[in-house]
């Protein structure tokens, strides 16, 4: 403990130098969680992921469709334990700005499959037995102000109905809550029935088929064993896991990891730099101390301590603040309810702390170093000579 | 070598390389200082004054002979060994008395507690006894910058001694002091030795500090020429 007070003192012996090294510490990881917390809100917005969970879908590209039974013949696949299907519908509430991640649904499988979307059974079977009923997200929900039973207008700008309108009258049957806070509740769900029969063109297809495998280790071989059944047909399929769809789902966007990569890896080299030579330049006015210091008994090794001590102080305290303050925002944002629908999961999960802390640890060891090996290294009757 | 005997240097030679150039200060000096004792070493500049401070406190290490401090040879200590040594056996004060700045006058002179296993309270106490000693347990709190030249010697003084050292080395510890508080500086000197039986051995250039000291070395051309005080 009683380094800790010398590494104060260290810190505290010029505190605006202190201050802006934190502050720019701060920017680095204030940065690194608000993106990092994006890129989160990315993935749960494209859909929740398990890992016995593949996703089917058309092998030129997943905006191809596939006929509707294919589902039926994967559900026979061996190693197959369960199976759905739904299809991107789009929409819009009232008008095109208010925008719905809208999916039709084969209903009683697809809220089987998804457990984490988590509703009261009497709700689920109202939507299962009902044809013209949509299940909403609760972020959704509380948007536009929707209630239980509540008859509304969802229009698409991709599928008009047979009778040349584009506006389908469906009801609230069932509002869904997340099983976990990262799970997204932004999204709706429409019966695919009602909306394969009401459809003016593409009936008896659908976008993807969803499988449930009876064990993960096996996903290799029942992903290979569904595209080999459709080999040759004139819809070849292509079977990822859930999670590698939807990362692809997303890369539609760009790649949102390799941003986040550079802007972050821009960041830290900076700041790396920055303290780096900044921590140098403290050692060196600091020689005289030091020898000090050493005359008095205090060894290299833990001199050189104190250096690293200090420099991961200084990462620790500026990187925590930014995180707390990356999570401040993330609340905020994720809080408002037209952001909601999409970033409802945008928040500093557990994987993103320990890994800001990793990065912590790593700036402030790397920043150390130097200077620390040049504080053990210094000659006590040299640096008697200067001062 | 007798059991008063606190430092038995014999036949130390040091060397400095500037260059492809060997400097001798000392080619082949013996000392003795017994226990107790006040030493003013005094020389002119470059007489090897400092460099045979630097040899006592374990700073630097002879060319050739042996150093020996209560019967051990301390040349052969390892870098880390010395360090614990320092820490246990040596205090010392500097001319420009080498305070931490950020550091109040009780942290500075607890420092070279730190090096030891003593609790928190024990330390708080002993520095506490050392900041009396020397006058200053009223400025505990100070920083350096907040005391005069007088004062932070003092501080210097009171981290020499706190964790009760065998020997003070003190280099010119009143050569950055007026003659008044020089002459505070030099009765407290006195005082440690005389009072606390303190080893001290003191550089110096002025006769007049010196003249507080039990006995006066002259170092000259790598010999000494000893006067009683």
């Amino acid at each position: 403990m009683s380094d800790i007070r010398l590494i104060l003192a260290g810190l505290g012996r010029k505190p605006l130098r202190t201050g802006l090294l934190i502050f720019a510490i701060f920017i680095a990881f204030l940065i690194y969680g608000v993106l990092a917390a994006f890129q989160s809100s990315l993935e749960n917005a494209a859909g929740p992921s398990s890992s016995n969970r593949l996703v089917v879908a058309n092998r030129i590209n997943f905006t191809q469709p596939l006929p509707v039974a294919y589902a039926s013949r994967i559900q026979n696949v061996e190693g197959v334990a369960d199976v759905s299907y739904s299809n991107w519908f789009g929409g819009y509430y009232q008008e095109p700005r208010n925008f719905l991640l809208t999916f039709a649904v084969e209903p009683e499988s697809y809220t089987r499959i998804y457990s984490e979307y988590v509703m009261p059974d009497d709700q689920r079977q109202a939507f299962i037995a009902n044809r013209d009923s949509i299940m909403v997200g609760r972020s959704v929900a509380e948007q536009y102000g929707w209630q239980l039973g509540q008859q509304i207008p969802l229009s698409s700008n991709i599928w008009r109905r047979r009778d040349g309108t584009s506006v389908w009258p469906v009801v609230i049957r069932a509002i869904y809550d997340g099983k976990d806070a990262n799970t997204s509740t932004g999204s709706v769900f429409l019966n695919y029935e009602y909306f394969d029969k009401g459809r003016s063109f593409g009936n008896d297809t659908i976008g993807i088929v969803q499988v449930v495998t009876a064990d993960a280790s096996q996903n290799d071989t029942v992903a290979a064993r569904v595209d080999a059944q459709f080999a040759n047909s004139r819809a070849e399929t292509e079977t990822l896991s859930e999670q590698a769809f939807n990362a692809a789902f997303i890369d539609q966007q760009g790649n949102i990891g390799l941003i986040i990569l550079g802007v972050t890896g821009a960041a830290f080299v900076t700041i790396l730099l920055i303290v780096g030579n900044a921590m140098a330049g403290a050692i060196r006015e600091r020689t005289g101390e030091i020898a000090v210091m050493k005359t008095l008994g205090f060894t290299s090794g833990r001199i050189g301590r104190i250096v690293v001590g200090e420099t991961l102080l200084l990462a620790l305290f500026g990187g925590l603040l930014g995180l707390g303050l990356a999570n401040l925002l993330t609340n905020v944002l994720s809080g408002i309810p037209a952001l909601n629908q999409f970033f409802g999961g945008m928040r500093i999960t557990r994987e993103i702390t320990f890994s800001a802390i990793g990065f912590m640890a790593a700036l402030g060891f790397i920043t150390g170093a130097v200077p620390a090996f040049n504080a053990m290294r210094v000659n006590v009757i040299a640096a008697f000579r200067r001062i | 070598m007798s059991d008063s005997d606190l430092i038995v240097l014999k036949n130390i030679a040091k060397t400095y390389r500037r260059g492809d150039e060997a400097i001798s200060i000392f080619t082949d000096l013996d000392l003795t200082i017994p226990s107790g004792d006040f030493v003013a070493m005094m020389g002119p500049s470059g007489s090897g004054k400092t460099t045979l401070l630097n040899l006592l406190g374990g700073l630097d290490r002879p060319t050739g002979g042996t150093i020996l401090f209560d019967g051990a040879a301390i040349e052969k200590l390892s870098e880390s060994q010395l360090s614990a040594w320092r820490a246990a056996n040596i205090g010392f004060i500097f001319q420009f008395y080498n305070l931490m700045p950020t550091m109040s006058a009780a942290r500075n002179v607890e420092l070279p507690l730190l090096l030891t296993s003593l609790s928190g309270s024990e330390r708080k106490q002993r520095v506490k006894t050392a900041l009396e000693i020397v006058g200053l347990d009223n400025r505990a709190s100070h920083k350096p910058k907040e005391l005069s030249g007088g004062q932070q010697q003092r501080v210097a003084i009171a981290r020499a001694i706190v964790a009760d050292p065998k020997l003070i080395l003190a280099d010119e510890p009143t050569g950055d002091l007026d003659r008044t508080t020089a002459v505070e500086i030099l009765e407290m000197l006195q005082l440690l030795n005389r009072e606390l039986g303190k080893t001290i051995v003191m550089v110096t250039h002025d006769p007049a500090a010196a003249k507080y000291a039990r006995r006066e070395l002259h170092l000259d051309k790598g010999t000494f020429e000893e006067r009683l005080t």
